[in-house]
């Protein structure tokens, strides 16, 4: 009963730009932090989607023609840190998380409003660091894993500005885990109890419990290898007596956890958009929860599927291949639960609606990839090769990528006030789609049939299949333009949205849009049944709660 | 397009707590941060003890580590927990002339520990690059030294801002005071570990 509602004007008075310019400024706003995450990792996509084509258009021959080798490693490793580390990441936690936590827990901003402005404002100048490292010294060789001994053997400059971006990166996303656990535990309003929360809280809370745990143990890592190459140090150093396969897991210790954080909160996302647009209440929250809650546990403890070859001894490769099987009980529990939302509802088909869709279907295929993965004898076969890509390519692409867009459509309302073109979105869906399926699918007969990951040149005989994954990510790179011409045209004369054009039940569509800079002119209110769609009709539950 | 508002009007939003609320969920974030920062040094003690297990030539087969001043150290580091504890009581009773005599002494203490690892080093047989071994020794207690010498400092400042009349911290305003207990405890607990793993295994 503490938390009092009114606007607090005890603060030191501040003087704040507004308009566009607050979004170039260090502002202290959740809903601006939001935004800045996602405009940020979009444009980093964009290089990173850039670096992508590049690759693609290598592998259109089997031999290095279009880049020297180095290079191609460079292109490589810059496009896997760029996807992971300055696109996901930021975008389902910060993005996502920042504007809508506050919303869900009923209060006016994050726990650490500052902290938060400084975990945003650490991302843009790492990433330009990260870049520029390509052109001063030559990027980083050894992929986004940075496995030594290549690591530690390449010239060192690249390297060791990966590292520091990584790190700075890594501080980021701890500060933005440890707001919003403080955020989601402490913040709540008085009245509203955990089981009451919106899904994507859930979601955000296991995420953060995740990043909490891991990420310190790569930075660590990390301070370990920039020894070995500055200090010649011999943690990791086999000629020093070092250990590379410690290294393997201790990385596999954060990266694969890392997973989850990149699609447990799509998950949540996931679960708040599709009872609005089937208008069914989300089926069976509570085994959700405690999915979302079992993957976290499990996810901590099965990085070592990650080295079977590496010579691990057989009571760890079972141990890790059971371990790994148990995810699927989780996971699938949540898949079930997202198609028993939709069954028999009346369904929009939307933008937002098809790219979630889009979403199960794929993670479905990356999921059962990935159950055939942990399983030695096949990893043995595969490992290193194209289906490994193919399998991840699905997971945080199909996953988590498919997630960011649909969820861009369901909330650019509430961003702007404006709606998209839903027809633009609908296309911009069709083509994404059919291109990535066409540019990763092919790529599990590639490794099926042995062509190995992270080479610049191949046997002719994948040539074909190559040439049509090439033609994938051309269309994906096409789809790009029909979604950036419906933002840009939609922010300047889209139609105006009102304040909840989904007829939605979730906190932040009972507020304007975009909302005010306290997110509630007065009180805000107390949503004790997020998903209560078809209990009444909508419309009146909506009046109950006002 | 632009003008400069005021703060109510602008961006910078807060939620509106009471006292004991902001400094509750403020301490929650520290332990959130703490447990962050512990593990990291699981990190590299699941490395050490990874090195020790598989590598035929564990640390104590190659050098003899010398206990008498780590052993010092664990007493230094225990006895200045207990001191800044002391310091905690005397902030708690406003008696500020007593909770800076205690917090002085804590940084001594934290101060004598930081020489005498020095001592430490220029005593051991090895450097950082000589092997593996040597390498994990420095990384894990340098990382821990490093802890120790911020510690320190933020006892310096804690001290110096409990000082009346003018000093910022005191019982009304523990929180920064609290912080830094919390966090010197934390080191603490640290370096016992590691002295168990380090020194006596
Ligand atoms: C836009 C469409 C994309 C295309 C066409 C594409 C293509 C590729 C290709 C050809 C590789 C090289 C695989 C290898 O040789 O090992 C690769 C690697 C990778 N991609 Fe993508 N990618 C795309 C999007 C993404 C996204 C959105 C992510 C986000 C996580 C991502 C993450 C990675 C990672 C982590 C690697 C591994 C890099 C490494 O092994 O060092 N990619 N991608
Ligand atoms: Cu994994």
């Amino acid at each position: 009963m503490t938390i009092s509602l009114k606007p607090n004007n005890s603060s030191p008075e501040k003087l704040q730009p507004t308009g566009w310019l607050k979004y170039l400024s260090f502002s202290l706003d959740h809903k601006v932090i939001g935004l800045q995450y996602l405009v940020c990792g979009f444009l980093f996509y964009l290089i990173g989607g850039s670096l992508a084509g590049a690759i693609r258009v290598e592998l259109i021959s089997p031999l290095s023609d279009f880049m020297p080798r180095e290079v191609y490693n460079q292109v490589l490793t810059l496009h896997g840190t760029i996807m992971i580390f300055l696109w996901i990441v930021p975008v389902v936690n910060g993005a996502f998380g920042n504007y809508l936590i506050p919303f869900y827990v009923g209060a006016r901003d994050m726990a650490f409003p500052r902290l938060n402005a400084v975990a945003f404002w650490l991302i843009p100048p790492s990433g330009l660091m990260l870049i520029t490292s390509y052109f001063i010294n030559g990027a980083a060789q050894s992929g986004w894993t940075a496995y030594p001994p290549l690591s530690i053997t390449t010239p060192a400059a690249g390297q060791i500005i990966w590292i520091l971006s990584v790190l700075l990166l890594g501080g980021s996303s701890i500060f933005g885990g440890i707001n919003f656990i403080a955020t989601i535990l402490k913040l709540r309003r008085p009245g509203l109890k955990l089981m009451q929360l919106p899904m994507y809280c859930w979601a955000m809370l296991g995420t953060s419990i995740l990043v909490v745990l891991s990420t310190p143990v790569l930075a660590g890592t990390l301070i370990l290898l920039s020894f070995d190459i500055v200090a010649h140090t011999g943690f990791f150093n086999p000629s020093l007596g070092g250990n590379v396969i410690v290294y393997q897991h201790l990385f596999w210790f954060y990266s694969h956890p890392a997973v989850y954080i990149m699609v447990l909160p799509a998950f949540g996302l996931v679960s708040e958009i599709l009872p609005i647009h089937s208008r069914k209440p989300l089926f069976g929250y509570t085994t959700m929860v405690f999915s979302i809650m079992g993957i976290v546990v499990l996810g901590l403890v099965v990085w070592a599927h990650h080295m079977f070859t590496s010579g691990t001894p057989p009571w760890m490769r079972l141990f890790f291949t059971i371990a790994t099987a148990f995810i699927a009980v989780p996971t699938g529990i949540k898949f079930f639960n997202w198609v028993a939302t939709l069954w028999g509802g009346k369904i929009s088909l939307n933008a937002a609606m098809l790219f979630s869709c889009g979403f199960i279907i794929n993670f479905v295929l990356g999921g059962i990839t990935g159950v055939a993965l942990a399983q030695v004898p096949f990893d043995v076969h595969v490992h290193d090769t194209y289906f490994v890509v193919a399998h991840f390519h699905y997971i945080v692409y199909g996953g988590s990528v498919f997630v960011i867009f649909s969820s861009i459509y369901h909330w650019f309302p509430k961003f702007t006030g404006k709606m998209l073109n839903e027809n633009l979105g609908r296309f911009h869906f069709i083509i994404t789609f059919i291109g990535f399926n066409l540019c990763f699918a092919p790529q599990h007969w590639l490794g099926l049939n042995g062509m190995p990951r992270r080479v610049a040149e191949y046997d002719p005989q994948f040539q074909l299949i190559n040439q049509i994954s090439s033609v994938g990510a051309l269309l994906m790179a096409l789809s790009t333009l029909p979604f950036l011409w419906n933002i840009l045209q939609s922010t300047l004369y889209g139609e105006e949205a009102g304040d909840n054009p989904w007829n939605a039940l979730t906190p932040e569509w009972l507020t304007s849009s975009p909302p005010p800079v306290e997110n509630w002119d007065g009180e805000a209110p107390l949503v004790l049944e997020p998903y209560g769609y078809g209990k009444k009709d909508s419309n009146e539950t909506q009046e109950a709660i006002r | 397009m632009t003008s400069i508002v005021p703060k109510e009007q602008s961006s910078e939003s807060r939620n509106d707590l009471s006292t004991e609320e902001h400094e509750d969920f403020r301490l929650f974030g520290l332990v959130a941060f703490l447990i962050a920062d512990g593990m990291t040094f699981a990190g590299f003690f699941a490395a050490y003890l990874t090195f020790k297990a598989v590598n035929p030539i564990a640390p104590d087969a190659i050098y003899e580590l010398e206990l008498p001043l780590p052993t010092l150290n664990t007493i230094l580091l225990l006895v200045s927990s207990f001191t800044f504890h002391r310091a905690g009581k005397f902030l708690e009773k406003n008696e500020s002339k007593q909770c800076q005599k205690w917090l002085l002494i804590t940084g001594a203490l934290g101060v004598a520990f930081l020489i005498s690892q020095m001592f430490e080093y220029f005593t051991l047989p090895f450097g950082l690059t000589d092997n593996l071994f040597a390498s994990t020794f420095y990384a894990l207690t340098g990382f821990h030294g490093l802890h120790v010498t911020l510690g320190s400092i933020m006892i310096m400042i804690i001290w110096w801002q409990t000082r009346v009349p003018s000093g910022r911290v005191n019982n009304q305003n523990k929180f920064p005071f609290e912080a830094v207990e919390l966090y010197w405890h934390f080191v603490d607990g640290i370096w016992v570990v590691l002295f168990i793993i380090l020194y006596l295994l």
